[in-house]
C-alpha cells in the first residue's frame, strides 16, 4: 500500500467517522446521562412529575414517557421546553427548574426508553413471524392483518421487553393489561356475548365481541355480567424454547406504523 | 301554580337534626309564603349583606357562598324538585366555557344573575333561567402561577355589589358585579414563589378571608383577611409557627421554612364563637418526611381562628406528620345535632342535647365529629378501607401503624384519599352526611419517593381530567360511591355505588333528593333517604365538582359543572 492510497484510506476513515458523528441520532444531552445525573434525573422525576405522569410515567392516556411514548413526536429540546413552561390549557403545569434540571428528567426518561426497548433475545423474527401468522393471527393483529378480538400487537415491541413478551406467551392470565380484560355479559334471554372489554360504567358496558362487533349494553338489561379470565391459551410446552424466542424476537420487532 | 318553597309531605326544614314540632310548620308556611312572594313577584335587588351571606338559607332562590351558607351543609331549602318528581328532570341550558381546565367552581346565583369562573380566572354573569351571558371579565394570570394540579378555580364570594375572585397567581380580585369591571386586585403572595390561589373567598363581616395554595412545593402556608372594601390586608395566620411560637418546634430545624401546608379549600365561619375554620394541607416535601421530622403543625389540620384577629382558638391536626399528602383540604362542616351529653343515662342511650359540631370526611380515610367551640374530639371512624392507623388515644391523636418503608408499604387509602376536595353535603332534614368517595383504594409507599398504586387500572391524571376515558376496574380495585352517613354513630346509612370512581361532590335538598356525579359523566339525583337513584343525564365529560340550587322565577334549578360546561336542570 502506498503511503498515497493509505492517507486518502485514513482520510477517508476519519470523513467516515466524523460524518457518522454528525448523522447519528444521539441524545442532546449527552454529557447528563453520567449515572449520577441520571440518578438526579430520576429524583427530580418522581419529585416533580410523578405526582401526575405515576412513577412509571404511564398513567395519562396516550403518553408513556418511559417507553418515549408522547402524543405527538418531541425532540429533546421540546421536552425541556414542555417540562419548564407547561402545555398552555391541559393540566401540564411549568416547573420552575433550569434548563440543566429538565436536562437530567429527559436524560432519565430517554434512559429509561431505550432500557426497555432493548430486547436481548436469541431468537430468529422470520421464523417467529410465521409462527405468529399460524398459531397468533386468529385472535390477535399486527400491521393490518390478523384479528381484532385480541390486543393488536403492531407497536408490542414498543410497549413490552422481551422478558415481559415471554410471560405472556408462557403465563398469559398473570399479567393482563387492565384495557385488555376480557368480559362477558348474559342477557335476559339467555344469549352470552363474551369480548375485549373497551369500557363500562355504572350503567352500561362497551364490547368488542368475539365476532369482531362493538357492542353496548344497558346494564339493567342484563342477566349476569363480570369478568371472565383471558382466553389466550399458554404455550407452554406447546412451543420449544427456541420457538419462543423466534416468537419473542418477532413480536419485539413490532414497533408500531 | 308550584310552590318552590313548600317543604314537601308537610315536613320542616330545621337547621337541628330531629322531629319538627308543629309550630314549626306554621312559621315554615308564613316565612314560605314571604319568601315566596319576594322570589316571584320583587326579585331582591338589595345589596348583599353579611348577614345575607351568613344566612343565605333564608332566601332559598340565591346561593350566596361557596356551600350555600357560611356552615358550609350544601343544603337547598328549595323543594320544587322532589323524590317523586326528579324523574322528571329536564335539561334547561348550557353554557360552555372556553377553558380546557378542569370546572371545578360552584356558582352563585343572586337575584336571578349567577356569577361563575372560567379556568382559571375569567369571571362570567349569566342569566340563571337561560345561561346567556350579562358580562364576561377576562384576566390573564401571571405565567409564573403554576399550581401543582391544574389552573383551576373553585369559585366566587359576593359582598355587597362586589365579587372576589382569588387567582393561581397568587392575587385577589375584587370585580364589580353589575359591570365585570375590576374594583380593586391585591397580591396575597408571590407566584414566584410558587404559591397560588385555586380555593373560593371566604366572607366574614367586613372581610374576605383566603388561604394560599402551593403548599406541594417549599412555600409557607398562610390565612389572610383583607378589608372588602380596600383590599387591604387586615390579619395573617401562618399555617406553620415561626420560631417562638407554640408548633415550631413540630418541625425539624429550618423545615417550617419551606413547609408547604397550603389552604386550598373554602373555609366555614360559626358567628355565635366569632371562629372561621379552614382545613389545612400537607407538608411539604409531600413524601419525604425525613427532612421534616416531627407533627409539623398545623398541617393536614382544622384551624379555629378569631375572624377579627386571625388568632389561632384552636387547632385539631387529623394526620400528624403526615408522608401521604393526604391534606386536610375538604370544606369543614357545621352542623347542630344531638349528642349523648356524657352522662351515664347518655351512655345508655336516653340522654343527649344538641351539640355545636364540625363534620369532616377527611382524605385520610376517617370521618370525624369534633365539638367545634373547643376543638373536643368526638368520634373519629374509617369510612373506607383504612389501615394506617389503629384507634385514637383519648384526645383524638391517631395512632399510626403504616410507614413508608425502603420495599414499599401498603397503606389505605390512596393518595387520593377516601375523598378529596369536592364538597359534601348535610341534611338537616334527615340528619345525615352525603360523601362522595373512593372505595377499595391503596398505595404503595416507598420511602422519600412517590408513592406506587395499588391498583393501577385508574387510567387518569392526579386531580382527575375533563373527558370521559375508558374503565376497566373489577369489584376489588377502586371504584367511586356516594354515602350517606350517620354523624351520630358514623355508620354508612346506604350507598350508591358506581363502576368508576369520583371527582364530584354532593348537594343535598328539602325536597330529599341528593345531587351527585363522577367521572363516568352522569349527573345522579338519589333519594336522599333510601340512596335510590331517581334520576341521570349524561353529560359527556367528568362532574369535578359539586351541584348547587336556585330559584328564578318560582321555578327551582340544580346547576353543576360537568367536562368543559356549566349545565342546568329543572322540571318541565
Amino acid at each position: 500500500m502506498t503511503d498515497i492510497s493509505r492517507a486518502i484510506r485514513i482520510a477517508v476513515a476519519l470523513l467516515t467517522f466524523a460524518l457518522g458523528f454528525l448523522l447519528v441520532p444521539r441524545s442532546a444531552f449527552a454529557q447528563h446521562e453520567t449515572a449520577a445525573d441520571l440518578l438526579d434525573g430520576e429524583r427530580a422525576f418522581r419529585n416533580s412529575c410523578a405526582n401526575c405522569h405515576g412513577p412509571d410515567g404511564d398513567v395519562i392516556a396516550g403518553i408513556d414517557l418511559g417507553r418515549g411514548r408522547f402524543r405527538r413526536p418531541m425532540t429533546d429540546d421540546d421536552l425541556v421546553r414542555i417540562i419548564r413552561t407547561g402545555i398552555p390549557n391541559t393540566p401540564m403545569p411549568a416547573s420552575p427548574m433550569t434548563v440543566e434540571q429538565a436536562q437530567t428528567i429527559v436524560a432519565y426518561l430517554r434512559s429509561v426508553a431505550r432500557t426497555r426497548a432493548a430486547s436481548v433475545v436469541t431468537g430468529d423474527a422470520a421464523r417467529g413471524r410465521a409462527a405468529f401468522q399460524q398459531a397468533c393471527t386468529a385472535c390477535h393483529r399486527a400491521g393490518g392483518a390478523g384479528a381484532r378480538v385480541g390486543p393488536d400487537l403492531t407497536d408490542v415491541g414498543g410497549r413490552r421487553n422481551a422478558v415481559e413478551l415471554e410471560r405472556a406467551l408462557l403465563d398469559p392470565g398473570a399479567d393482563v393489561a387492565p384495557a385488555n380484560r376480557t368480559y362477558r355479559v348474559v342477557l335476559k334471554d339467555g344469549t352470552a356475548v363474551t369480548g375485549r372489554l373497551l369500557g363500562h360504567d355504572t350503567f352500561t358496558v362497551q364490547l368488542l365481541d368475539t365476532r369482531e362487533r362493538l357492542r353496548s349494553f344497558d346494564k339493567s338489561a342484563l342477566r349476569e355480567l363480570g369478568f371472565v379470565p383471558s382466553p389466550m391459551p399458554s404455550f407452554r410446552g406447546t412451543l420449544n424454547p427456541q420457538e419462543i424466542a423466534d416468537m419473542v424476537s418477532y413480536l419485539s420487532s413490532l414497533r408500531g406504523l | 301554580m308550584r310552590h318552590p318553597l313548600r317543604p314537601p309531605k308537610g315536613r320542616a326544614i330545621r337547621h337541628c337534626a330531629g322531629e319538627a314540632k308543629p309550630e314549626h310548620f306554621v312559621m315554615w308556611g308564613v316565612a314560605s309564603l314571604a319568601l315566596a312572594t319576594l322570589a316571584l313577584v320583587v326579585p331582591l335587588q338589595a345589596q348583599v349583606t353579611f348577614d345575607r351571606v351568613l344566612r343565605g338559607d333564608r332566601e332559598p332562590q340565591n346561593w350566596l357562598s361557596y356551600s350555600g351558607t357560611l356552615m358550609n351543609q350544601r343544603f337547598s331549602p328549595l323543594t320544587q324538585i322532589t323524590t317523586d318528581n326528579a324523574k322528571n328532570l329536564q335539561q334547561q341550558w348550557v353554557w360552555q366555557a372556553r377553558s380546557l381546565e378542569k370546572f371545578e367552581a360552584t356558582p352563585l346565583v343572586i337575584d336571578g344573575v349567577m356569577y361563575t369562573v372560567e379556568a382559571p380566572n375569567n369571571v362570567v354573569a349569566l342569566d340563571a333561567a337561560t345561561g346567556r351571558p350579562f358580562w364576561t371579565y377576562n384576566y390573564t394570570p401571571a405565567p409564573e402561577g403554576r399550581p401543582c394540579c391544574g389552573k383551576v378555580n373553585r369559585g366566587l364570594a359576593i359582598l355587597g355589589d362586589t365579587l372576589y375572585m382569588g387567582t393561581i397567581d397568587a392575587h385577589l380580585i375584587a370585580i364589580d358585579a353589575k359591570s365585570g369591571k375590576p374594583v380593586w386586585k391585591t397580591q396575597v403572595a408571590k407566584a414566584s414563589e410558587r404559591y397560588s390561589i385555586t380555593s373560593s373567598p371566604t366572607i366574614v363581616k367586613d372581610k374576605v378571608i383566603i388561604g394560599t395554595g402551593g403548599g406541594d412545593g417549599p412555600i409557607r402556608g398562610y390565612i389572610a383577611a383583607f378589608d372588602a372594601r380596600t383590599g387591604q390586608e387586615a390579619w395573617r395566620f401562618y399555617t406553620i409557627p415561626g420560631p417562638g411560637e407554640p408548633g415550631n418546634e413540630t418541625w425539624a430545624g429550618d423545615s417550617w421554612k419551606t413547609g408547604g401546608v397550603g389552604v386550598w379549600n373554602a373555609g366555614a365561619y360559626d358567628p355565635e364563637t366569632n371562629l372561621v375554620f379552614f382545613g389545612t394541607g400537607n407538608p411539604a416535601p409531600d413524601w419525604d418526611g425525613s427532612k421534616r421530622r416531627g407533627d409539623n403543625l398545623y398541617s393536614d389540620s382544622v384551624v379555629a381562628l378569631d375572624a377579627d384577629t386571625g388568632k389561632l382558638k384552636w387547632h385539631y391536626q387529623f394526620t400528624p406528620h403526615d408522608e401521604l399528602d393526604y391534606d386536610a383540604t375538604q370544606v369543614p362542616v357545621l352542623a347542630d345535632i344531638e349528642w349523648p351529653d356524657g352522662t351515664a343515662s347518655s351512655r345508655s342511650g336516653q340522654q343527649s342535647s344538641s351539640r355545636k359540631v364540625m363534620l369532616w370526611a377527611n382524605r385520610n380515610g376517617i370521618m370525624y365529629v369534633l365539638d367545634r367551640v373547643t376543638g373536643e374530639f368526638l368520634k373519629g371512624k374509617p369510612y373506607v378501607k383504612t389501615n394506617w392507623l389503629d384507634g385514637f388515644d383519648a384526645k383524638g391523636r391517631p395512632n399510626r401503624v403504616k410507614f413508608p418503608t425502603p420495599e414499599g408499604t401498603l397503606i389505605r387509602p390512596h393518595v387520593h384519599g377516601g375523598t378529596n376536595w369536592a364538597p359534601p353535603s348535610f341534611s338537616p332534614r334527615t340528619g345525615w352526611f352525603y360523601v362522595a368517595t373512593w372505595e377499595n383504594s391503596g398505595i404503595v409507599a416507598v420511602e422519600g419517593q412517590f408513592p406506587r398504586t395499588a391498583s393501577s387500572n385508574t387510567q387518569q391524571t392526579a386531580m382527575g381530567q375533563t373527558n370521559l376515558v375508558p374503565f376497566f376496574n373489577d369489584d376489588t380495585e377502586p371504584y367511586g360511591v356516594v354515602r350517606a352517613y350517620d354523624p351520630k354513630t358514623l355508620d354508612q346509612v346506604w350507598e350508591f355505588k358506581m363502576s368508576d370512581i369520583t371527582w364530584g361532590g354532593t348537594l343535598v335538598t328539602a325536597g330529599d333528593v341528593v345531587f351527585s356525579g363522577g367521572r363516568e359523566g352522569y349527573v345522579l339525583a338519589l333519594d336522599a333517604r333510601s340512596g335510590k337513584l331517581l334520576w341521570r343525564a349524561s353529560v359527556g365529560g367528568q362532574v369535578n365538582s359539586a351541584a348547587m340550587s336556585y330559584a328564578v322565577n318560582g321555578k327551582q334549578y340544580v346547576a353543576i359543572a360537568a367536562g368543559n360546561a356549566l349545565f342546568a336542570y329543572a322540571l318541565p
